[in-house]
């Protein structure tokens, strides 16, 4: 009996996903358990930040104020040189960046499977996550929603040895797949010949092919290159830049919403055509 | 009706606690050794109670498994339900060995679970076999008499029949 309806469930899940429903009715009874287990790493975190002494505390908050000064700088020229992008693209008759909003989620201290790189964050349906969002931290792109739960969402990081997150290289623009390789801190380039004029040191920015990922993220520096003069491929490795076991808190990305409106009221006025891909 | 469901919290506090276990954050080397705690327990309550702990319950805890790891529906299910059908089959036998080849048995449980969990893997998608993927086995089997011997305190403090 039981053998027959796990058997159905199986096929039934392969076949279509009529079941997400159930998985979602079953979590609510599991994913407390989730938040039961991430409870100590929370616990230990609030205590050390009550423990902290008033002069860490001024000292980070220093630190934190110049940093915050100098992003802010950065900022108002990076307006500028989008405002000057978008006009340039608008001549050329491109389509223009997509505008993208982000949600903070917090990565809960479980481990699912231990062979896989997937991460569970404590943001779920609940909040308009959806699958395949693109997640990202400060320093790059970590992975991309691979199942959502109403509490909960599992993230699959670039490292997972089933994933693949095409990019190009910042440096030319050349076009690749970097596939994860079960590693933290590695990925594969399998895809490029010999002869690809690609070295150590290359950063890796997603390419915004396949519509998943929004273009122009780091993904990884190359660290090594060697030909294989047997084999049609290269062997190239990558470090991702995000930091992918240390951060507790990721960006979830919404890309494809909206696009960002044009220079707002002067194109409106003249009519520059704006063509969509 | 009443003596039934005498203990029977205990029960699952158990299981809910080898769930938490199960998903607990280990360092990445650490990782790979946890083994398979909800198995284990539920090993354990169908030799020591057979006509409590049954297949259906085996089935019930796979599925919500399956959901804790976020594995495709029905795999935990089938694994659980199957190993537990072997061991009350085999409870009269099993309680009467000794300690270490009770652990045997426990180890082939194990290795049978492993077994399938792997099998639906690949029918899923052609999956590589990695060495790894084995160390849990060991590492319940080394397991089991702790388990054993903490559950059958929590069983006989409560008296649960």
């Amino acid at each position: 009996m039981a053998i027959v309806a796990s058997v159905t469930l199986l096929v039934a899940e392969h076949r279509s996903n009529q079941l997400d429903f159930l998985r979602a009715t079953l979590s609510f009874f599991i994913d407390p358990l989730k938040y039961l287990v991430d409870l100590p790493s929370v616990l230990i975190e609030q205590a050390t930040d009550a423990v902290s002494s008033y002069t860490t505390l001024k000292k980070d908050n220093e630190h934190l104020r110049e940093e915050q000064l100098i992003r802010q700088t950065q900022l108002l020229k990076l307006e500028a040189l989008e405002k000057e992008n978008i006009r340039l693209r608008a001549l050329l008759e491109n389509s223009f960046k997509l505008g993208e909003q982000v949600l903070v989620a917090e990565l809960l201290a479980v481990n699912t499977v231990p062979y896989e790189h997937i991460v569970v964050v404590n943001k779920g349906t609940r909040f308009g996550v959806h699958q395949q969002q693109p997640v990202l931290d400060a320093n790059g792109v970590v992975g991309q929603v691979y199942r959502t739960l109403p509490l909960t969402s599992e993230i699959m990081l670039i490292t997972d040895p089933n994933h693949a997150i095409p990019v190009q290289v910042n440096r030319n623009g050349l076009l690749t797949i970097a596939v994860g390789s079960g590693q933290l801190n590695r990925l594969i380039l399998p895809y490029l010949p010999s002869n690809a004029d690609i070295h150590p040191g290359d950063l890796l920015i997603t390419s915004g092919l396949g519509g998943t990922f929004p273009q122009g993220y780091p993904v990884a520096i190359v660290d090594d290159f060697s030909s294989q003069p047997e084999k049609p491929f290269a062997s190239i490795t990558a470090t991702p830049t995000a930091k992918l076991d240390r951060n507790r808190e990721l960006m979830i990305v919404w890309s494809n919403s909206t696009p960002m409106p044009l220079i707002s009221n002067p194109i409106s006025r003249t009519k520059v055509p704006v063509s969509h891909e | 009706m009443n003596n039934y469901y005498y203990g029977f919290g205990r029960i699952i506090l158990t299981i809910v606690m080898a769930m938490c276990l199960r998903i607990a954050p280990l360092p990445p080397g650490m990782a790979i050794f946890n083994p398979d705690w909800v198995l284990l327990t539920l090993i354990y309550w169908s030799l020591a109670l057979p006509e409590r702990v049954g297949i259906f319950h085996a089935w019930t805890f796979g599925l919500l498994t399956d959901v804790l790891t976020g594995r495709m529906f029905g795999q935990y299910a089938l694994a659980y339900s199957l190993v537990i059908y072997i061991c009350l089959k085999l409870h009269k036998r099993l309680r009467q060995f000794p300690l270490i080849q009770q652990g045997l048995f426990v180890f082939f449980c194990l290795l049978l679970s492993q077994l399938l969990l792997f099998f639906i893997k690949n029918l899923q998608h052609p999956a590589q076999l990695h060495g790894t993927f084995w160390l849990p086995v060991l590492s319940g089997t080394i397991c089991w008499p702790f388990v054993h011997t903490l559950l059958r305190f929590v069983r006989l403090s409560k008296r649960v029949q």
